[in-house]
């Protein structure tokens, strides 16, 4: 038997368990990145079959044909044909069906044949199609396909026993392909004639459940309970963590400063180093609950369900059904929201869900709108409502209808007149499984980490950089950071912002606050020379003394639109693999909060005279 | 022989046969991947469900899969429904 590595594909339709099949193969030892030049997730992983043979796995994305129609179906053909410049030819393709589905999977093995590789099939899931009393002939299959074909049952533990047999032995010898003017659906049903017994069409849970869950009423109002689920569990179980690594990092801050000697490696150490790996690793509990629960839902087949209900409500505006999850999720944070933006397969459809996101409320504006609504919103009762809680609701309704209509713009602009098909595949109803949710979860926050973690902390230390330095001199009167370059940037913002209403000290304060909103607060507090504990309140009265209601509309509007995240750019350049698509979001969300902002100021000046 | 009509004017639950998809352009890739997908002369077809909103999209039973098509999708196939039982 040769040492060399065996290089094998798993190739099939989406919904036939190949990702199941890929982690109960490979394991833990996968490596997840992207395809070159693409944003198609390639995963690759490798295991040593008994006689010592080394096996390496590539998961290509599920297609249903050759004849691509999406950028993931564009880089399984273009792999398996040998056309994809970087990517070794697979040795041998393993065709993995659904053994409940074979009629619509069988097509593409056909099709697959036509390629004059060497294959092996992979009666996938064939526990539950035993469960359903479908009985396949398998030598009987064998013989027509001529090519080995073996059951697997990927979430279990020996599933996979029958395939690293086959993958062990020798290559098999190449099949007939079909012929070229073959009709393939023919060809599947006498297939299936030959060799499979099927009792019904449908599994009868799939049909119970699907009458509950895709009912108009009951079915959304079950969706309503899931969604409320979703969110309340991102926003707020996922706090205590959260609110434990921020407050971790904040200790082991003051203890860095306590111990250090002061001076710029102790600022550097504390303001740049531990606040920005604080930075990263504060988002990771929100992240994690989030892709919890989108895998759950994804492995139940409940997703797909939840993008039908969905679909004509977000097709108007150029998104789908599946974009309301990560839209949803970005009102606790666009991070995770735009990271679960890959659950759509439409690019144009993914792209605009991604470039909306940031428009929901976040959870860190929350602390920016509250002191500004504190100092300048009386809490007067309008009718049944308090005058705070309303303009806190029309922040988040205008984040919504901003979303809506730049989705609508930018469907419109584009001129793209193709029309995006919604074709969905239903899948059956399945139990998540355990391991497969476990590898999903740290696949996405390994790739946080290692990808949007590295952005974060360098941008974390620059802007630290630019709000050190230079350092006052020995005489100074005002605030350090007056001083710095940041303090310079934003005497020279002053005159272009004036318009808004912003003062220098308000434009100083959104330098650092690029990090990330909430800071903001902070900063406002340092310009204006506040210290220790208790800050914010201690900064209610100066703004309400200082600032005009004017100033302080303009500023809350500002907080809808301006992309003041570099953790929500850095994770747009991850997802997008495209520094241009990070400037468009930058530069549209910089506008819209300029004009917004400026309407707001001088209409709210005109109004109060 | 009852009329041919199409998918997307089916009757809820009501079992047909599909006659075949119509291409609404030369090069029609979403006619092609209904194709692809099972939709072929001879299949039985149903509607089994319809979005809460407009009756969009629909929900298809072919073969053994189901698939969320919209309107305009479904439109394509071409159908004849069976008498019923």
């Amino acid at each position: 038997m040769s040492t060399a590595t065996l290089r094998i594909a798993l190739v099939g339709n989406p919904n036939c368990g190949k990702t199941a099949l890929f982690n109960r193969l490979t394991g833990s030892r996968q490596k997840v990145a992207n395809y070159a030049g693409v944003t198609v997730e390639r995963k690759e992983g490798r295991f040593v079959a008994p006689s010592g043979r080394h096996v390496q796995v590539l998961d290509l994305p599920g297609a249903y044909s050759l004849a691509a129609t999406s950028p993931d179906e564009a880089v399984t053909r273009d792999v398996v044909m040998g056309r994809f410049e970087g990517e070794a030819r697979p040795d041998l393709l393993v065709c993995v069906v659904d053994a409940t589905n074979l009629r619509l999977h069988l097509r593409f093995v056909l099709e697959l044949q036509r390629l004059g590789l060497p294959m092996v099939l992979a009666l996938n899931l064939s526990d539950a199609a035993a469960k359903r009393g479908i009985r396949i002939d398998r030598a009987k299959l064998e013989a027509s396909l001529g090519m080995p074909v073996v059951e697997t049952v990927a979430i279990h533990r020996y599933g996979t026993r029958e395939l690293v047999a086959a993958l062990d032995r020798e290559l098999p010898r190449l099949s007939a392909p079909p012929a070229a003017d073959a009709d393939l659906h023919r060809e599947v049903s006498r297939l299936l004639n030959e060799a499979v017994s099927v009792p019904r069409r449908t599994a009868a849970i799939d049909d119970a459940l699907d009458r509950v869950f895709l009912h108009p009423v009951a079915g959304l109002a079950l969706l309503a309970v899931v969604m409320f689920l979703i969110f309340q569990a991102v926003f707020s179980w996922a706090s205590p963590l959260t609110d434990l690594i921020d407050g971790s990092f904040g200790a082991l801050g003051e203890w860095v400063s306590a111990t250090m000697p002061e001076g710029v490696l102790q600022s550097l150490i504390v303001d740049g180093l531990i606040a920005g790996v604080g930075g990263v690793l504060v988002f990771l509990p929100q992240i994690l609950v989030l892709f919890l629960f989108i895998l759950l839902l994804e492995e139940s087949g409940y997703l797909p369900r939840a993008a039908f209900l969905l679909d004509r409500m977000m097709v108007g505006a150029g998104l789908t059904g599946r974009s309301f999850i990560p839209l949803l999720s970005s009102f606790a944070c666009a991070i995770p929201g735009i990271m679960a933006a890959r659950t759509i397969q439409d690019p144009r459809e993914r792209l605009a869900t991604i470039l909306i996101a940031p428009l929901m409320t976040c959870s860190a504006r929350l602390p920016v709108y509250a002191l500004l609504i504190a100092a300048f919103i009386p809490a007067r009762d309008v009718g049944l409502f308090n005058l705070q809680g309303l303009v806190l609701f029309a922040l988040y309704l205008a984040g919504i209808l901003s979303a809506l209509a730049v989705a609508y713009v930018m469907k419109w602009m584009q001129r793209d007149r193709n029309e995006h098909s919604l074709l969905l595949e239903l899948p059956s109803y399945r139990m998540p499984n355990p391991l497969d949710v476990g590898i999903g979860l740290w696949e996405r926050a390994s790739i946080f980490i290692r990808r949007v973690g590295t952005i974060i902390l360098s941008l974390t230390v620059l802007l630290w950089f630019l709000s050190s330095f230079p350092a006052p001199p020995p005489d100074a009167v005002g605030p350090a950071i007056d001083y710095s370059l940041a303090g310079r940037i934003g005497h020279w913002m002053e005159p272009l912002f004036a318009p808004l209403g912003f003062n220098w000290q308000i434009c100083i304060a959104l330098i650092p606050a690029l990090a990330a909103r909430e800071v903001a607060v902070a900063a406002l507090a340092t310009v204006y020379a506040l210290s220790g504990d208790a800050v914010e309140s201690a900064l209610e009265p100066i703004l309400a003394a200082q600032w005009s209601l004017p100033t302080a509309l303009s500023l809350l509007v500002w907080f809808i639109y301006a992309p003041q995240c570099i953790s929500t750019l850095a994770v747009i350049r991850r997802e997008t693999a495209s520094w241009r698509t990070v400037g468009i979001a930058a530069g549209y969300l910089f506008g819209l909060a300029y004009l917004a902002s400026l309407l707001t100021y001088q209409i709210a000046v005109a109004v109060t005279g | 022989m009852r009329m041919s009509m199409q998918l997307s004017e089916l009757p809820l639950h009501t079992p047909a046969i599909v006659q075949g998809v119509d291409d609404t352009a030369s090069t029609d890739p979403i006619a092609n991947r209904l194709r692809e997908l099972g939709f072929v002369a001879g299949e039985p077809v149903r509607i089994v469900a319809q979005g809460p909103v407009g009756r969009e999209p629909l929900l298809i039973q072919i073969g053994y899969t189901r698939f969320a098509l919209r309107r305009a999708e479904a439109a394509r196939v071409r159908v004849q429904p069976e008498r019923a039982e």
